[in-house]
């Protein structure tokens, strides 16, 4: 800012001089000072240095009558109807400080931070909570009446009488001055330092101790528009800290009261725990009984909290938030790809947070965006509370050296070199056919089609991915991805749940529906077991034959469907192991096809994924040739599976088990090639709705593993099968070949063809019910099963 | 020079300290917290007993349906007045069911308002003013009687739980410091008084807890034998002839 602005103002300033002087001659109607000033403004940003909106926001118009001026430090802004004084101010590039508000929550207006000056209003405002108004126009006589027209319409505000404000209604010129708002006079100025003096008066000066200290808003905005001394004497105050479980430590005497927390628990994450409780100084946050917060987005309050007050339990007093490297990685704890930040300080992920992505910054709630924009939107900045807290087990329970598993069942480490000779030696003893292959969940793409390529250069075809099920139908991309995609469901207005409770199979695509059925009151229709759901409901069975029911039409949610504009059908992966899969497929497909779910404009007919390699692993194809193979495999690599039954595998398999935990598919294992995790490597994944992502490595890999495909390629070599790729980017020209969209990254690639393309199903829905596909929601993988916290909060889960 | 200097500093420090540390902050609220006691669980059943649920249908009529929380303050009022003048956190769940919110939105209300007791009470909750025109007139002499009388602290119930005190702020009764209200809990949510005693000396005061105690009721306003109401002692000095309806203008003919 600083000298440019002061520049820019001087500059404007003689132009304005110049300007009234020119109509002062010329143009009788520019006579008014006020349309004056506003035309001088209006052509005067040519020699105005170009202001940048903050972070990025930029704004969708959907309809150009809906466009209002207003002028923000002296620069005209355009900006759609509705938006508020602050949101002007963004996209006119001023930052303005702020506490309680946030884009995402509703608006509180209560910690006055972001008072500016608007032009002819009595008072500084707040501008969070002030919309941005086409005309102004405000009474002289005696500063009591704000005269507001909206639209034509009048709204009065701090009035002496209706009688004499409609009087004024009638004497004023409907098109008053546009409004002015000034962030950086002495009014604004002085009016954010009062405000940030009473805010530190009761907040302990405890930073070298906090752990918000280096990313405090408090602390920040303290530094840039507090005053540098206080005059407060008195006691500080001190409020009980609260227990709100084992993911966030409070510690209540910092809070300011902003209320983020609150908001966010009722309006995000549905649990209406935490409350203002008390008056004046003695007010605080709690949960008036002792409770813990019973959400899976608990996590989140601790970075919408702008001081100290609810900080990461597991994160307390670790390490100063400048000491930490941040790696933009994604997390692959579940189907939905969300976006982290990894920190790390040298070999140690210290934690894990969001990353904002949005399709549209800042405004996207607002406004309504063309369904045109391919930018990945999978989680707002929000994250579950597993993505969040996880990393601990990736400091437990490694794998570090190649294994053997010897004669009297104990393992011994070994070198590389002697476990590769003994795994090439033993595959290629055995017949093509009873070599399979299974890839774990937690796989990356790379290392699939090299674990692919291998087996089927050995002569097998018998790989496929854990979660997939034994038959899983590859060939059409749209009936296992969510077509409708994450941000989409945003605009459904009926949705029917299959055998998914998103809550824990997805936590932020639950998100994603509670938000629209909070926003639109869309109806929820739920087939399969009695579950915890955190918005308005309708259990309509447990069983695929409520399905069929639907689809013919006599069940009383088919009219629902019927009625509904926008649909949308969402299939959990679960249903993937069910013996009458196809039979359930095609009684959601008759649904769709009989409520118009899919049509050229709309695609409501989803699948919800579990884990974030199924996806890429049905676009790479692995299918196994027999869906039997197991019960008689004598060769069973696994890469990171820990979840596929092996009870049917014969008792003289020899199984081989790469991966970077000590989980499930070690005890089975008679060779173990240690891998590097996600944390580590660089690896495409492909999330539920079709959205190929990349992980990069934020700390060095442990022990003497390596990333598995790596390991894949040298076991090629040794076997005398070398792979034709040496490099991450030779493997990917390989993945390209087989399905391009892995490699669109960050880009959402939607399915071409429906679903209508699948053959004809003779087969009939069983009355099995559904069953859940995640029993814990905190303990799914090799990861979260070696973590510590997840271990506490699953145990606070069963209590 | 500079030693003095800093001395004296220190001495000014210190001075502030002490002065600040002396300084007791008094809240009118009790705990904005919930501590489980043998009589206050949130486990504990707790109804609306039957006249009452006639009531909460009544209030509730006054709403419209899809803004029943509104009813919030007046039922939290009435479970207040059949639970002996105080609210367990049962009571307050009651509430919440009734008008279908989430507890803590009941509680949020329950520790903003200082008239809602959260702790017991005596049957007989006395809350002497101590805004300035009461406290002018004497109204610190007069709870330190009560008190002493009763042998009490302050927001500490009898032990026959008969009589608890409590400070209470400006009841816009000034004309007649100082004053006290007594919230009559003895006969439930039927028999409840909420009556104010103006005009007080230490020793009326006592008088009156004594007639509480007695069970009797003695008469409510001023305690003043010469004043009637809010009059002067004697009767009126001043305008004394009909009252002159305010200079106004005609509405009807305006328009």
């Amino acid at each position: 800012m600083g000298l440019g602005l002061l520049a820019s103002r001087a500059l404007r300033s003689s132009r304005i001089i110049r300007n009234s002087t020119r109509t002062i001659v010329s143009t009788p109607e520019l006579k008014n000072a006020d349309a004056a000033a506003a035309a001088a403004a209006a052509d005067a940003p040519s020699d105005l240095p170009k202001r940048n909106p903050v972070g990025g926001a930029r704004v969708h118009i959907p309809n150009p009558d809906d466009v209002i001026e207003v002028f923000v430090d002296g620069y005209p802004v355009k900006i759609p109807k509705g938006m508020t004084v602050l949101q002007a101010c963004e996209v006119a590039g001023v930052d303005i400080p702020r506490f309680c508000y946030h884009s995402r929550l509703s608006i509180a207006g209560n910690c006055r931070m972001c008072l500016v000056e608007v032009e002819k209003s009595p008072k500084s405002v707040a501008s969070c909570a002030m919309p941005a108004l086409p005309d102004f126009v405000l009474s002289s006589n005696s500063g009591l009446v704000l005269l507001v027209l909206v639209e034509n319409q009048l709204k009065y505000s701090h009035c002496i009488s209706a009688e004499k404000a409609v009087y004024m209604h009638q004497t004023h010129d409907l098109q008053g001055p546009r409004m002015k708002i000034k962030t950086d006079t002495p009014i604004a100025k002085k009016a954010r330092e009062g405000v940030m003096e009473f805010l530190l008066m009761n907040h302990p000066l405890d930073c070298p101790i906090c752990d918000q200290g280096g990313e405090c808003d408090l602390q920040d905005q303290s530094m840039a528009f507090g005053s540098d001394r206080g005059r407060f004497t008195e006691m500080k105050r001190s409020v009980v800290d609260k227990n709100l479980g084992p993911l966030v430590k409070t510690v209540m005497t910092r809070c300011i009261q902003c209320t983020r927390c609150v908001r966010f628990a009722s309006e995000v994450a549905g649990v209406e725990d935490l409350g203002m409780l008390g008056r004046g100084s003695g007010e605080e946050i709690g949960t008036y009984v002792e409770k813990l917060m019973t959400s899976e987005l608990s996590g989140n309050v601790i970075d919408i909290c702008p001081v100290g007050a609810l900080t990461s339990k597991p994160f307390a007093f670790k390490a100063r938030n400048w000491e930490l490297k941040g790696t933009e990685s994604i997390d692959v704890t579940d189907a939905v790809g969300s976006n982290i930040r990894i920190d790390s300080r040298g070999p140690e992920v210290m934690r894990v947070v969001p990353r904002l992505n949005e399709g549209c910054p800042s405004f996207r709630a607002d406004l309504k965006l063309d369904l045109t924009s391919t930018l990945p939107d999978i989680n707002e900045e929000w994250i579950s509370d597993k993505t969040r807290f996880f990393y601990d087990g990736l400091k437990r329970q490694r794998l570090n050296d190649p294994m053997i598993r010897g004669a009297d069942g104990r393992f011994q480490a070994v070198s590389w070199r002697d476990a590769l000779a003994i795994v090439a030696e033993v595959m290629h003893q055995i017949k093509p056919e009873e070599i399979i292959g299974v890839a774990g969940k937690l796989s990356d793409a790379e290392s699939m089609m090299a674990l692919k390529d291998l087996l089927n250069k050995m002569g097998s075809n018998n790989i496929f991915c854990e979660g997939n099920g034994m038959c899983p139908n590859a060939d059409l991309r749209s009936g296992y991805i969510m077509n409708t995609s994450i941000s989409g469901l945003e605009k459904a207005d009926t949705f029917l749940l299959v055998g998914t409770q998103p809550r824990v199979e997805a936590a932020m695509v639950n998100a994603r529906i509670r938000k629209t059925v909070k926003a639109t009151n869309a109806k929820v229709g739920y087939v399969g077991p009695a579950a915890d759901f955190n918005y308005d409901h309708e259990h309509l069975g447990t069983d695929p034959q409520t399905l069929v029911e639907i689809a013919k039409g006599s069940h009383p949610f088919s009219s629902a469907l019927k009625n509904a504009k926008n649909p949308v059908i969402i299939v959990g992966a679960g249903v993937f192991d069910r013996d009458d899969k196809d039979a359930v497929f095609a009684a959601v497909d008759t649904i769709a096809k009989n409520n118009n779910v899919v049509r050229p404009d709309w695609n409501g007919l989803n699948v919800l994924l579990l884990n974030a390699a199924q996806a890429a692993a049905l676009d790479l194809g692995l299918v196994p040739e027999s869906d039997k193979c197991i019960d008689s495999a004598k060769f069973v690599y696994l890469m990171g599976a820990d979840d596929v039954n092996l009870d049917k595998l014969p008792d003289d398999a020899f199984v081989v088990y790469q991966g970077h935990h000590g989980d499930r598919g070690v005890y089975r294992a008679n060779v173990i090639l240690p891998a590097s995790a996600f944390t580590e490597k660089e690896g495409i994944y492909e999330n539920t709705e079709g959205c190929a992502q990349i992980t990069l490595p934020a700390v060095p890999t442990v022990g003497d593993a390596r990333d598995d495909w790596k390991i894949v390629r040298a076991l090629s070599e040794v076997a005398g099968v070398g792979l034709p790729y040496d490099s991450l980017g030779a493997i990917r020209s390989r993945i390209k070949t087989v399905a391009p969209n892995l490699l669109e990254v960050d880009e959402r690639q939607p399915a071409t063809f429906s679903t209508s393309l699948r053959p004809e199903v003779s087969q009939k829905v069983s009355a099995t019910p559904f069953t859940p596909a995640v029993e814990n929601f905190y303990m799914t993988d090799a990861i979260t099963r070696a973590s510590k916290i997840m271990a506490q909060c699953s145990a606070l889960l069963k209590k | 020079m500079l030693g003095r200097l800093a001395a004296q500093r220190l001495n000014e420090i210190r001075t502030a300290i002490r002065r600040t540390t002396q300084a007791s902050r008094s809240f009118s609220t009790a705990l904005n917290y919930h501590i489980d006691t043998p009589d206050n669980r949130p486990d504990l059943p707790w109804e609306f007993n039957n006249a009452n649920k006639e009531k909460v249908k009544e209030i509730l009529s006054f709403y419209p349906s899809n803004y029943k929380q509104s009813a919030v303050i007046p039922l939290l009022d009435l479970a207040q007045q059949q639970n002996g003048g105080w609210l367990p956190v049962s009571a307050m769940n009651a509430v919440a069911k009734v008008i279908e919110v989430a507890p803590i939105r009941v509680y949020e209300v329950a520790t903003f308002y200082t008239m809602f007791n959260r702790t017991k009470v005596g049957k007989y909750h006395l809350l002497v003013c101590g805004t300035t025109p009461c406290m002018i007139r004497g109204s610190r002499g007069i709870e330190e009687a009560i008190l002493k009388h009763l042998g009490v602290k302050r927001n500490e119930v009898t032990k026959d739980g008969l009589f608890s005190v409590g400070e209470m702020e400006c009841m816009g009764c000034c004309v007649n410091a100082p004053m006290m209200t007594v919230a009559d809990y003895s006969n439930g949510s039927e028999g409840y008084a909420y009556n104010y005693y103006e005009d007080l000396t230490p020793k009326k005061a006592v008088e009156i807890v004594e007639a509480f105690r007695k069970g009797e009721k003695p008469p409510r306003g001023t305690q003043n034998p010469g004043r009637v109401n809010c009059g002067p002692e004697g009767g009126n000095t001043t305008l004394l002839g009909e009252p002159k309806a305010p200079p106004c203008r005609d509405l009807d003919a305006a328009e």
